[in-house]
This record gives C-alpha cells, structure tokens and sequence, in this order.
C-alpha cells in the first residue's frame, strides 16, 4: 500500500484545469483503486455534475435489478439436507445404532459375559470409514477424484461425520452398561486411524476388512467364548491405546499424498 | 459481469498446455493402455481421433490427474505430474467430463454444479453466478431446478459439461460429450467448444469425425496407445482418397490413416 497523496494533490487531481503531471497522475490513480478513504476525499472535491452522473447511474441500475428475476438463492452445503453423504451413510449407520443397542441388552440380561460394547466399540466405526472412502459406494467418484478437494480433508471431514454419530450412541450405551467410558472411545478412534493409515497401503476397503477380521478372530470371539476380560482391554491398556492412536496418526500425515484420488484401492 | 484477477491475466510460464513425453498409463493393475505417447497442446480446441479400445479414456483420466502415469513424463500447465506431486493447484484449473459419470440423483443440476464449483475450490461469494453462467452456456436455463433423475440422457450429458466449464479451467478434457445430444444440441455444442477453445486448452475425445471437423482446430489421432497422428483438419481430409472408406473427406481421411498404420504394423 502506498502512502496516502495529500490532500492538495487530490484536489489538483480532481480538478480538470489543474496541472498535475504525469508520474503524479499515475501514482494518485494507483493508490485511488485500494483506498476507500482517498476515494471519498477525491469525491468531495469533485464538481457536482460528477456526483449527479453517479447518482443518475446508482438509480438507474436500481431499476434494472429491480425489473430482472430475482437471483438464484446461494444454497448452503452445510445444511444438512443438501449433503449426499448424510443420507448415504444413514442406512450403515442405523445399522451399527441397532448392533451396540443389541450389545447393550445383552449385557442386561447376561451380566456374567464380558463387556460387549467395549469388545464391539473398536470395529463399530469401521463400516462408515469404508462407505467414506470408497468406489463402490460413492456414484460421482471420478467426478470427485480430479477435484482439488479430494483428499484427506474430504476422507477426515467424512470420517468425522461417522465419529459424530458413532462416539454419542458409544458414550450413552457405556453409561447404560456402567463400563468405562475411555475404553470403548479410545480402541474405537485408534481402529478408525490405523484403518485410514493401513487404507495408506492397501487402501481402505481392504484396511477395515483386514482389522476388523483382525479384531473378531483375536479378541472378540475368544472372549465371548471365555467370558474373561481379553488383555487389550483392561483399564491399564487405556494410555497404550492413546500413544498408538497418536503414533498412527502421524504416519497418516506422513502419507496423507496417497489420499488424492477416491478409492478403495489406488 | 465477473471481475479478472491479476492473476487470470498473467502471461503463462509454460510453453504447452499439456505436455505427455513417453507417457505411460496403465488401465487396471498390468495392462498398459497408453504406452510410449507423446503429445503437446496448447491452446484451442483439439479433437481425439481413434477407434475402440485406442486409450482415449486412460488418456483423458491420466490428464484429468485420476490416474497416475506409470512412466513417462507427463506436464500440466507447467507442472509435472507424479504420484507424489500436490495435484491441488492444478487441478483448480482442469475441467473434466467422464465417459460416464455418476451423480447423485437427488440433487438438482443447480445443486449439482455448484457441488462441483465448492469442490473445486472457487472462491464462494462467485459461485451462484458462475453456476448461472455455466448452465446458461449449455443451454440448460429451463432445467436448472429440476431433479437429476428426471433429465433425459442428453440432458445429463449437458449437465456434466457444465460442471466441467464452471471453473472456467484452462485444460477441458471432455470424453464423449456429444452422445446423447440431438442435432441442434450439437450445433449449440460446437459452437460452445468454439467460444471456450479461443482461450483455454480443449481436449475432446469423440468418434464422431464430422464433430471433429466442424468445432476442432486441431486433430489428434490414436491407436493402440500411440498417437499416430496429430495435425490440423485439413491435413486429416488430405491424408484421405476416393478409394478409402468413408462418406465425408476426413472419414476417408481417417480410414486411411488408421489402415496405412495397421499395415505396417503388420509388417
């Protein structure tokens, strides 16, 4: 920005009679296009035709914006109805609502067996992930893997979307249960990255399926068969699970560049 | 009206607005759909010529950055593309209609472009005008609020050009975009392809050679994915005898070409 010209110049410059010589003409014009403040001492000095030319021209395109249709209303994207993604992931999501409420019941009725919402939080966001990030479920694909908002912002921004619904419905069905709240909130985030830095590899289709198999085989069957407590998720696991959430997450912004087009597999 | 930036005027910094040396692009997980082509555009609106199974469509994904080249050098508006180059930029200036491509059919053509302007990135307070602009450039102001499941098929196709110019891009890369349309939506179209070629790079793949020779400056012809020849349309039309196939000069320029190149490929 340049500094302000006098107030003299201006006036010269306003003035046709006056003689103002080009450098300065160039210069006072240069600083007139960024200066709303110039711009309004330049009108005071102007002689009235000027403001009567200007006044002629604001009333006159008033009446063509009055006479023209109306323009087209700015539809928000952030409202809600407009999203694809909302209605698309509501079906997967009412899905896994009605799997933890099952759990949460079981437990009701067999308090002898080990906590199912916790044995089921680590892989209950994992399906939404999926229909995050994925050919097959999102029609506008190739559409949306040569924009430059496709990314991992746009696969974080939906995932996020998934967590919004996943970790309320988690925190209400621990409280019903009476088990501890961070160990079915912190193995559920740490699944929901390490699938999105596996889906890095062998993208995350694939990611989800391998952990989610992973997490059945290991852990979960083998305590529901043995109604015990499985070793991961104990309440001393719970700073462990926080540090590898953490460390995968910045292997996800280490590769964050394999995200640049939409895929299950790349 | 819309207001030019500074940086809408600046001269370019590149020589060509596509640059493919070698340029290698694989179609599924080995086959290697374009091998060895090389290509240089600029500005103008350039046909691309050849028959099934040629490449055309890698091509125009790898262009449209969705695939990254196997090997070669491929160079977008100066910028060379890798699977680890940042693609942002770029792809802010690049237009890109699909073969097919999917929507959502709940949303409205409005709805629809303007999804694409925000995904695009273009800055939001120009968006509902440019969204106007572009569905009034192809011609679908009456629809512009009706669902995208109750458009016919040339409809749809029209929408997806609009999505495709709304950013007004420097590379369009248009795949089939006349199937569908009736014969005065193609004269519209040609005369669309005209206007957007005088200052962006326009690559349009078509089988159809007389839209080629109405709206293209510039012919490029494939086959197995080489280019065998690039060259204006009156060098197309004058590769082309009585003797060869076809009912218009450039169709028998084109039959031509490609039975001149499989003979000697058989060779």
């Amino acid at each position: 920005m340049t500094t302000h010209p006098k107030a003299e110049t201006i006036a010269r410059y306003a003035d046709r009679h006056a003689v103002l010589d080009e450098v300065t003409v160039w210069s006072v014009e240069a600083h007139l296009e960024g200066c709303p403040a110039c711009r309004a001492l330049l009108a005071e000095h102007l002689p009235g035709p000027g403001l009567d030319l200007l006044a002629r021209i604001g009333t006159d395109i008033d009446a063509v914006v009055a006479a023209a249709p109306a323009p087209p209303r700015w539809h928000r994207f952030w409202a809600v109805q407009h999203r694809w993604f909302v209605w698309h992931l509501a079906p997967w999501m009412i899905m896994t609502v009605a799997m933890l409420g099952c759990a949460v019941l079981l437990q009701t009725l067999v308090p002898a067996l080990p906590s199912v919402v916790t044995l089921l939080a680590p892989v209950a966001p994992l399906p939404g992930v999926v229909v995050a990030w994925s050919r097959r479920h999102d029609p506008a694909w190739e559409l949306l893997a040569t924009t430059p908002a496709a990314g991992l912002g746009m696969l974080l921004r939906r995932t996020a979307a998934v967590l919004a619904v996943i970790v309320p419905t988690l925190a209400l069905a621990t409280s019903g249960t009476g088990a501890p709240l961070a160990l079915a909130l912190l193995p559920c985030l740490a699944f929901t990255t390490t699938t999105i830095a596996l889906g890095t590899f062998i993208g995350v289709h694939r990611a989800a399926v391998l952990l989610g198999t992973a997490w059945t085989l290991t852990t979960l069957i083998p305590a529901m068969v043995t109604a015990g407590e499985p070793f991961l998720l104990r309440p001393a696991t719970s700073p462990a699970w926080a540090v590898v959430t953490l460390a995968v997450a910045g292997v996800v912004a280490l590769r964050s560049h394999h995200f640049r087009g939409l895929s299950s597999h790349h | 009206m819309r207001i030019v930036s500074a940086a809408e005027t600046a001269p370019p910094t590149y020589h060509w607005a596509v640059h493919a040396e070698g340029l290698q692009v694989r179609a599924g997980r080995r086959y290697l759909a374009v091998d060895g082509l090389d290509l240089a555009l600029g500005p103008g609106v350039h046909g691309l010529l050849g028959p099934n199974g040629a490449g055309k469509t890698t091509l125009m994904r790898a262009l449209a950055t969705a695939l990254a080249p196997a090997g070669g050098t491929l160079t977008l508006l100066g910028e060379q593309i890798g699977a680890r180059s940042d693609l942002r930029g770029i792809r802010r200036d690049l237009g890109y209609l699909p073969q097919q491509f999917g929507f959502y059919p709940r949303f409205t053509v409005r709805e629809f472009v303007e999804y694409m302007a925000w995904l695009k990135e273009m800055p939001g307070q120009g968006v509902p005008s440019a969204v106007q602009r572009a569905i009034d450039r192809v011609g679908l102001t009456a629809k512009a609020d009706a669902r995208m499941k109750t458009l016919s098929g040339g409809m749809l196709r029209r929408a997806g050009i609009a999505q495709a110019i709304v950013n007004d891009p420097a590379v369009l890369l248009l795949d089939e975009p006349t199937v569908g349309l009736d014969p005065e939506q193609r004269l519209d179209f040609r005369e669309l392809l005209r206007d957007l070629g005088t200052d962006s790079c326009v690559l349009v793949s078509t089988h159809l050679v007389e839209d080629v020779v109405a709206a293209c400056t510039d012919v490029v012809m494939m086959n197995e994915g080489r280019v065998l020849f690039q060259g204006t349309t009156a060098d197309l039309i004058a590769h082309g005898g009585p003797g060869d196939a076809g009912d218009s000069p450039a169709e028998r320029g084109y039959s031509a070409l490609l039975r001149r190149h499989r003979a000697e490929a058989a060779r």
